[in-house]
């Protein structure tokens, strides 16, 4: 079947049946017509959890091995040291998000005021500065050619600007808008090309549009809630991306059909990021219930929990370092913990920030990453 | 005074999990057995009871939770800027010394959880208090809360001075101790709720979230959803799912280790990382289309195919290789498919009409070897043709050079000479004066090195920022 469920009230017909060699196969045929007076929300929701606590059965039945487990015989890692090596002032207030250019050393930065800023980090000269027209820009991404930006938030939509270096062009006045929503944007990305865009929104679904025309291609239904990040798959297909929300729920979309292939429920409360694992087998997500944790997609499940007692706040971002050994998570306790993705340990705890860390990325090329806070800086660390 | 709970929004909803789990930690300070020893403490002359030291603070946290004493001063310092434990010495400055400082304990009836927001009424008798207490006894934002609450709330203004001295008069009959102690918890309290503009604010907490929507439709799909699960769920041998689990659980041990060598952070990089050094050498050694790769660069080729092609110097190894073995049609077509893929919707049509001329039509220049089943829908399917048309197609070839090309290439001598010409740059020694820095080169701007080749009518797009000299430094 295809086609999205948007407004329309749609009631499924599914018939199981066994096929010749005993699997359970599933035939859905759509109808639309009167809903029954017996399917009410709340038969609807008793189905569903039924079925899901029949999966969990099913899945809790096969013998699973923990990551921390197999990975007791790898070697562990020696002392760790980071320190800030570039401090970004310039923001007059929180910093929202950012993102890496493709030249390793150049940023995009948003923040509550509206401001959006591009730096080369390397020299922390200030590049080039827009001021959008709505306050919380939560949302902001670097173009693959380094020729253009994206930015959004309370404004319900994701425009593009073209980076002018003529001193004395308003950027503003080439500003495109490409993407809208019906609430707040929280965040952007493109694919592979300056001309299409990922977004997530407050409105509960992600949507992929085409830059040049502003077209909707298509629209991913299936949150709950606040969709509240997204990251594009570095597969060989190239045609998945994770999303999470407020519903507590991890899913991994097709980009080409709209389809939900995968979805994942195990947070306690709102996932604030999702990242994926260098290898696209399997990603990472941050939450408000102070933990992150790994999915592999291919077992489909969670093969580790990073949590400490003493970590009370959520986190608010994570990203992996190159090979992957590393997850760098920022929490809203200002700190940022490094945590060993295979043994399930904590590294190291950074100090530096003065207010909750909002925005983490790991450089092109591995060799430092930015967070993004919302005491005003960014901070480049190495 | 209970504060209802249908007031709070989304964010609010995120904080009351953080607080629950502050209380819990508070708790168990305060258990008779595990807890914090309590003391008298004297503050000048009086001795206040069941009071602590900063540093008696700083030893629980470190021993309960194995952390260190940076962690410990940090986490201990957010519980008192959430105002459940508070200074005697110095009140008005929230924050954690791990000295002798005596410190209290918040007396739950003015939780930060508990009493959301906090009432006006409340407040102005509370300023009315210290204002009537001693003058001047106001600080600046202060002074203008209760000036803006006097207009506000005008008309109780009788009610907020009248009960302002009855709970003067009533706290003077108390001991000193204990008045000492109501108004530093009182005091506390407000500094939590109503903190001087510009310092930290508890309640600062961003937009509004979670806006449930439509229950029926996210239902209907979730049910669909969990039945597909199901019918999936492997029912035959239990043993091949775990053999499945553990090797997708290995599968992150072998890659880790294989990029171990190529994560910067985890082993440096060569000759020096220009975050740390100020040095951007290692950017130039390995900008896109440099002369001479370095050996890691040229290694990473062979982890997979698609570390091969996302290089744009490997990708162009690979095509030549390719030309060689008369195969290079296979490697343009699958980036013409990427290109109509990722491209504008508004050329869609004529990029179809491209590939075909130049890779499916009969008798065309770089005629693509695809098996005939898989033509036959492509060759339908350009009839109406959309971005996705050529999926088949691609993936098709893809897997071919994958299989086949790819794996010649890396045996063949091409890239062994690739190998073998490698650089492999010398570690930067530290400076001899290393407080002496550097100075911080700029680079062009891609967007201005991409004007300049705009400008010879050169396209942008797909993949990194391909330059024709490399960026210079």
């Amino acid at each position: 079947f295809s086609g999205s469920f948007g407004e329309v009230y749609q009631t499924f017909h599914l018939s199981i049946y066994m096929s010749s060699n005993n699997k359970f196969s599933i035939s859905p045929e759509m109808a639309t017509q009167e809903v029954q007076p017996n399917e009410t929300l709340s038969n609807l929701k008793a189905e569903s959890d039924t079925l899901k606590t029949k999966l969990e059965d099913e899945r809790a039945k096969l013998h699973d091995v923990e990551l921390h487990q197999v990975a007791e015989k790898v070697d562990g890692l020696g002392q760790f040291i980071m320190k800030t090596r570039r401090t970004l002032k310039g923001h007059g207030n929180k910093v929202l998000c950012m993102d890496w250019c493709k030249d390793k050393r150049r940023i995009v930065s948003s923040s509550q005021d509206g401001k959006v800023i591009v730096w080369d980090a390397f020299t922390t000269n200030k590049e080039h500065a827009v001021t959008m027209p709505c306050t919380w820009v939560m949302a902001c991404a670097y173009a693959p050619s380094g020729c253009a930006v994206a930015c959004g938030g309370l404004d319900n939509k994701c425009s593009v600007y073209p980076l002018s270096l003529d001193k004395n062009e308003n950027l503003a006045a080439k500003k495109k808008s490409v993407a809208m929503h019906t609430n707040y944007l929280s965040a952007c990305s493109f694919t592979n090309s300056d001309m299409q865009i990922l977004t997530s929104s407050g409105d509960g679904t992600c949507a992929l549009w085409d830059v040049e025309s502003g077209q909707l291609l298509q629209s991913f239904h299936g949150h709950a809630a606040d969709v509240l990040c997204l990251d594009l798959a570095p597969s060989e297909t190239g045609n998945t991306f994770i999303s999470g929300g407020c519903d507590k729920k991890a899913n991994v979309w097709d980009m080409r059909s709209g389809q939900c292939i995968q979805s994942f429920e195990t947070h306690e409360s709102d996932i604030n990021s999702v990242r994926y694992y260098p290898s696209g087998d399997a990603f990472a997500s941050g939450s408000d219930d102070a933990t992150c944790r790994l999915y592999d997609l291919r077992a489909d499940r969670e093969v580790a929990i990073y949590s400490k007692e003493s970590i009370i706040f959520g986190a608010s971002s994570v990203d992996f370092s190159l090979s992957g050994r590393l997850l760098f998570g920022g929490y809203n306790d200002y700190t940022i913990n490094v945590w060993d993705v295979l043994k399930g340990t904590r590294v190291s705890i950074l100090f530096g920030h003065e207010n909750r860390v909002s925005a983490l990325r790991v450089s092109p090329d591995g060799t430092a990453f930015c967070s993004g806070s919302w005491d005003h800086t960014l901070r480049v660390w190495a | 005074m209970t504060i209802s709970t249908l007031t709070r929004g989304g964010a609010q909803r995120e904080q009351q999990h953080c607080l629950r789990k502050m209380e819990r930690v508070i708790i168990a300070m305060q258990d008779p057995d595990i807890g914090l020893k309590m003391r008298n403490q004297r503050l000048l002359i009086t001795v206040i009871p069941h009071a602590m030291t900063g540093n008696d603070i700083m030893e629980w946290l470190i021993q309960k939770y194995n952390i260190t004493d940076e962690e410990a001063g940090h986490l201990g310092g957010l519980l008192v800027q959430y105002g459940y434990i508070y200074p005697l010495k110095e009140p008005r400055s929230l924050i954690l010394r791990s000295d002798d400082s005596p410190y209290r304990f918040q007396t739950p009836y003015f939780w930060t959880s508990s009493r959301w927001p906090a009432s006006e009424l409340d407040y102005a008798i509370y300023l009315a208090k210290k204002n009537i207490r001693k003058q001047g006894e106001l600080v600046d934002y202060e002074k203008q809360n209760y000036n803006l609450l006097h207009k506000r709330i005008n008309h109780t203004w009788d009610f907020v001075v009248m009960q302002a001295r009855e709970q003067i008069r009533a706290s003077k009959q108390r001991r000193k101790a204990d008045r000492i102690v109501l108004e530093c918890q009182e005091q506390a309290y407000w500094l939590v709720n109503k903190p001087c503009p510009g310092a930290f604010d508890v309640f600062d907490l961003g937009p509004e979230r979670c806006n449930v929507l439509n229950s029926r439709v996210i239902l209907n799909s979730s049910l669909l959803f969990f039945l597909l699960r199901i019918s999936s769920v492997p029912n035959n041998s239990l043993s091949s799912h775990f053999l499945l689990s553990l090797s997708c659980v290995c599968s992150f041990m072998k890659f880790c280790d294989q990029y171990h060598q190529h994560d910067p952070i985890m082993s440096g990089c060569l000759p020096s990382n220009p975050w740390i050094s100020d040095d951007t050498t290692h950017w130039t050694i390995n900008t896109d289309l440099v002369g001479t790769p370095t050996r890691l660069r040229v290694e990473r080729w062979s982890f997979s195919f698609m570390e091969l092609l996302n290089d744009c110097l490997g990708r162009r190894e690979f095509m030549t290789y390719l030309e060689k073995e008369f195969s290079g049609e296979n490697l343009c077509f699958w980036e013409a498919c990427e290109d109509l893929r990722h491209g504008e919707s508004s050329k869609i049509i004529l990029k179809v009409e491209e590939v075909y001329k130049t890779f499916l039509s009969p008798g065309a220049a770089r005629w693509v070897n695809i098996d005939s089943k898989t033509m036959e829908r492509t060759l339908e399917g350009i009839k109406q043709p959309h971005r996705f048309v050529m999926d088949d197609a691609q993936m098709h070839i893809y897997f071919l050079m994958k299989k086949d090309s790819y794996p010649r290439y890396l045996k063949s001598d091409l890239y062994k000479n690739m190998l073998s010409k490698a650089i492999v740059p010398q570690e930067t020694k530290k400076s001899v004066f290393p407080f002496m820095r550097r100075q911080r080169h700029s680079s062009p701007s891609p967007a201005m090195v991409s004007q300049a080749t705009e400008d010879n009518g050169k396209a942008k797009g797909a993949g990194p920022a391909a330059t024709n000299s490399g960026t210079l430094s």
